[in-house]
């Protein structure tokens, strides 16, 4: 070490402390973990892939793949829309604008379902009026991407607001003043500036989207092959004590969040700072 | 009331984002949100207080609240841990680790949960010893704890790390030459500069435990006035057709979330006027 | 009252590596007690490594560091009996001016720590020295860069420190207030009488005010001498640095 000993902790007390930190996350990260791809694979893999590959399982992945591939581009162009018009312009009301859109993060995901068949549902504010066109939301796919929507709402947008503020509007004026339209501004000076920030933020996104259990429970119905997303499946077949084919479409997800997080440290340590601004 | 200040020329696009901005934000949030408290209110204000203030939608609250300040406070001592030795130290696999910090944020909260559970039940690999020492965890209050302590884990350890990492060097070594003790520097000088992003990681780990349902719901037991958590209670007056009681409820949590808003916004600029 | 002790400062072949990069090879300095004396060279010259040898702030890998004949080089910058001044100013932002300045006292064992209200006093007498009066219950970032390092030298200051280390103690200040700032530091030392030492890389700095002047390059000590003695020196590598 570069430093004398009485700038750092006592060796011993340092060896404590990872320790302390390595227990703490094994217990609670990894063992939890780990207990998922055990419990997926007790019967062998014969059996997980038959778990995986039945046909309710097939519907829950392609319903998880449909709602996410709705959801996740929907709050991208907000998010993008959003972040330009809260980084490049100053008005009223901004500070209150920031926090209407971080206001998702901190609702419960039941609430964030349940406010969507409070609007939709049979007994709901539109319930008759979409029931007399034939109209289903609520336990249908539209439910389910709505409290989606909504529970994803401000990944990307909180990802790209701190990141455009701090690259100002210099590059996008000197377009302008180049002749340039403002949507080729746009295109060519700033998404490439923000290009990382998007992907970052479509990640996290996405993996929330994805992932998701709260709120589309509330709005699903819970109909086995039709509104059943992975979480769900997940949800139901624990509760039929089909443990092994529960854990099975469990290692999915748990797959799909190692991806992620392998993204998203891959981004920070290559894009470090194009993502600078996040804190 | 939305208008630009400046007067300068301006980027095209102002009207056109700020349109699709308000639009989706009044389509997605705003209107939805507003339904849940005109629901809680069809039945009056009685009615309202009937369903949200009832013994059972109380005895929710102290264990969901309750449970969740725990585990932001287990998650302070322990992220606060975590965070000091990802900045401070070196050691092999430290770049795994630090990786691994966010998996509650990735893995979908009903993988979380009946991982937990397996882990947890009476016949789970900790549950077994745990439970021999008279100490269950799976089906009591015990486990809503653990569930949302797994939830919050990341938040104190990714709000305090930049800070620790940009705490000046100088700054401890000036103690240092004042005389003072490691252990003084750390917990007078140090200690003090990390203390808003240690309530910021407090605050926001709350605020999602308090909300959290999918990895509850496995390991909690879900019996009613012991170990029933507040979101869930909403679930089951919805089952019941009961909107009002449900929406009373959710204007509860909403007023909470709320409330976690404005104390985050006070700890931001805290942490602004220290830095 | 405010006059305190002064201590000489040896410097006995001291070398340190950073990694592969040779910070200072074989440098050997004395310095008399009461002396003010300039560590001048260009950035990487090693000006600042010895400075902080000096305090204790790193550990030479060979040589030595003595304090008025006393081998000081496994003490800890803690109980050197030094004041250090960084560059940027390094004051605890959470703390009052006032308890920034009685920190060092603050953090005494309890049999050796003043009362409170001797404390006080110490303050009060010490942004009197400074020329900031009534500033105890600012908080460092109301204050201007200048007022930063006044109180930073205040509080180094503090437990009466037979040496006084400053690093680049002006260097982030603008030409105005470094003037200001150059002559109250001199005129502090002549006041307490203690040993100062302070690294620039600002010739003119060095040579306006100091006793005696080091000059390094590339971790070794090129020349040392009075200002007027280093004017006329025949070293042509000093010359071209001054020149």
């Amino acid at each position: 070490m570069a430093h004398p000993r009485h700038l750092s902790e006592p060796r011993l007390l340092q060896l404590l402390l990872i320790g302390i930190a390595l227990a703490y996350l094994g217990l609670m990260i990894f063992l939890p973990l780990g207990a998922v791809l055990v419990q997926a694979l007790q019967d062998g893999s014969g059996a997980w892939v038959a778990a995986v590959t039945e046909p309710d399982a097939l519907a829950a992945v392609r319903l998880t793949l449909l709602v996410a591939s709705i959801a996740v581009p929907l709050n991208l162009v907000f998010g993008v829309a959003a972040s330009w018009a809260i980084s490049k312009y100053e008005f009223r009301g901004k500070t209150l604008l920031v926090t209407l859109i971080e206001l998702p993060f901190s609702v419960s995901p039941v609430v964030s379902g349940l406010v969507f068949v409070l609007l939709f549902g049979a007994q709901g504010w539109f319930g008759e009026w979409l029931a007399s066109r034939d109209i289903e939301i609520i336990f249908a796919v539209p439910g389910l991407v709505l409290a989606t929507v909504f529970v994803t709402f401000p990944f990307v947008a909180r990802q790209l607001i701190p990141l455009m503020t701090m690259q100002g509007r210099e590059e996008e004026e000197a377009a302008l003043s180049l002749g340039a339209s403002g949507w080729q501004t746009f295109w060519r000076v700033t998404l490439p500036n923000i290009r990382f920030g998007v992907l970052y933020g479509v990640l996290l996104c996405n993996a929330r989207a994805m992932g998701e259990f709260g709120a589309v429970s509330v709005v699903s119905g819970h109909i086995r092959g039709e509104t059943n997303t992975m979480p769900l499946q997940v949800e139901v077949l624990y509760n039929e004590y089909n443990f092994v084919a529960a854990f099975a479409v469990a290692s999915l997800l748990a797959g799909l969040a190692l991806v992620t997080l392998l993204l998203k440290s891959f981004l920070e340590w290559r894009h470090g700072d194009e993502l600078a601004a996040r804190h | 009331m939305l208008k630009v200040r400046s007067s300068r020329p301006v980027l095209p696009g102002f009207r056109l984002s700020l349109g699709i901005t308000l639009f989706w934000l009044s389509v997605i949030v705003l209107v939805p949100l507003s339904a849940v408290f005109a629901k809680s209110a069809t039945g009056g204000w009685d009615g309202f207080v009937a369903a949200a203030l009832s013994e059972r939608a109380l005895a929710s609250y102290r264990l969901t609240f309750g449970a969740a300040l725990l585990g932001a406070a287990i998650n302070c001592v322990f992220g606060l841990i975590v965070a000091w030795v990802l900045v401070r130290y070196d050691f092999p696999g430290k770049r795994a680790l630090g990786a691994a910090v966010d998996l509650p944020f990735a893995l979908p909260t009903a993988v979380a949960g009946i991982a937990l559970t397996t882990l947890y039940a009476d016949t789970g690999l900790l549950g077994r010893p745990l439970a021999a020492l008279g100490l269950p965890v799976a089906y009591q209050p015990a486990g809503v704890v653990l569930a949302l302590t797994f939830i919050g884990l990341p938040f104190v350890v990714r709000t305090v790390e930049p800070v620790l990492a940009e705490v000046a060097h100088e700054t401890e070594e000036a103690a240092t030459t004042l005389g003072a003790t490691r252990l003084q520097t750390m917990a007078r000088v140090i200690f003090p500069t990390l203390l808003p992003a240690l309530a910021t990681g407090f605050a926001l780990a709350f605020a999602r435990g308090a909300g959290e349902y999918g990895s509850v719901i496995f390991i909690a037991g879900n019996m009613p006035f012991r170990s029933e958590i507040a979101p869930l209670l909403i679930v089951t007056q919805l089952e019941e057709y009961d909107f009002a009681g449900a929406a009373s409820i959710a204007v509860v949590m909403l007023l909470v979330s709320v409330a976690m808003l404005l104390v985050l916004n006070m700890l931001q600029h805290w942490q602004r006027r220290k830095g | 009252m405010l006059r305190g002790t002064s201590a000489s400062v040896s410097v006995r072949s001291v070398s340190k590596r950073f990694s592969a990069f040779p910070a200072l090879t074989d440098v050997s300095l004395d310095i008399a007690a009461g002396e003010f004396m300039a560590l001048l060279g260009p950035s990487g010259s090693g000006k600042t490594t010895l400075l902080r040898v000096i305090a204790g702030l790193e550990v030479p890998d060979s040589g030595h560091v003595l304090f008025d004949g006393r081998d000081v080089t496994r003490v800890p910058a803690a109980e050197r009996g030094i004041g250090f001044v960084f560059q940027h100013y390094a004051l605890f932002g959470h703390m009052t001016i006032e308890q920034n300045i009685a920190f060092g006292l603050d953090v005494m064992k309890r049999r050796e720590r003043p009362p409170r209200s001797q404390i006080r006093e110490r303050v009060s007498e010490l942004l009197q020295l400074v020329q900031l009066e009534g500033y105890e219950k600012r908080y460092p970032n109301q204050l201007s860069g200048g007022q930063r390092q006044r109180i930073a030298l205040a509080r180094a200051l503090a437990r009466r420190p037979s040496i006084l280390l400053l690093d680049e103690p002006f260097g982030a200040l603008d030409a105005k207030v470094r003037r200001e700032l150059r002559s109250a530091l001199r005129k502090i030392h002549e006041e307490i009488g203690l040993t100062s030492i302070f690294v620039t890389h600002d010739h003119e700095e060095a040579f306006g005010l100091a006793d005696r002047v080091s000059i390094l390059g590339t971790g070794r000590i090129l020349e040392v001498g009075t200002p007027n003695g280093l004017r006329t020196s025949a070293n042509q590598v000093v010359r071209s640095f001054l020149d």
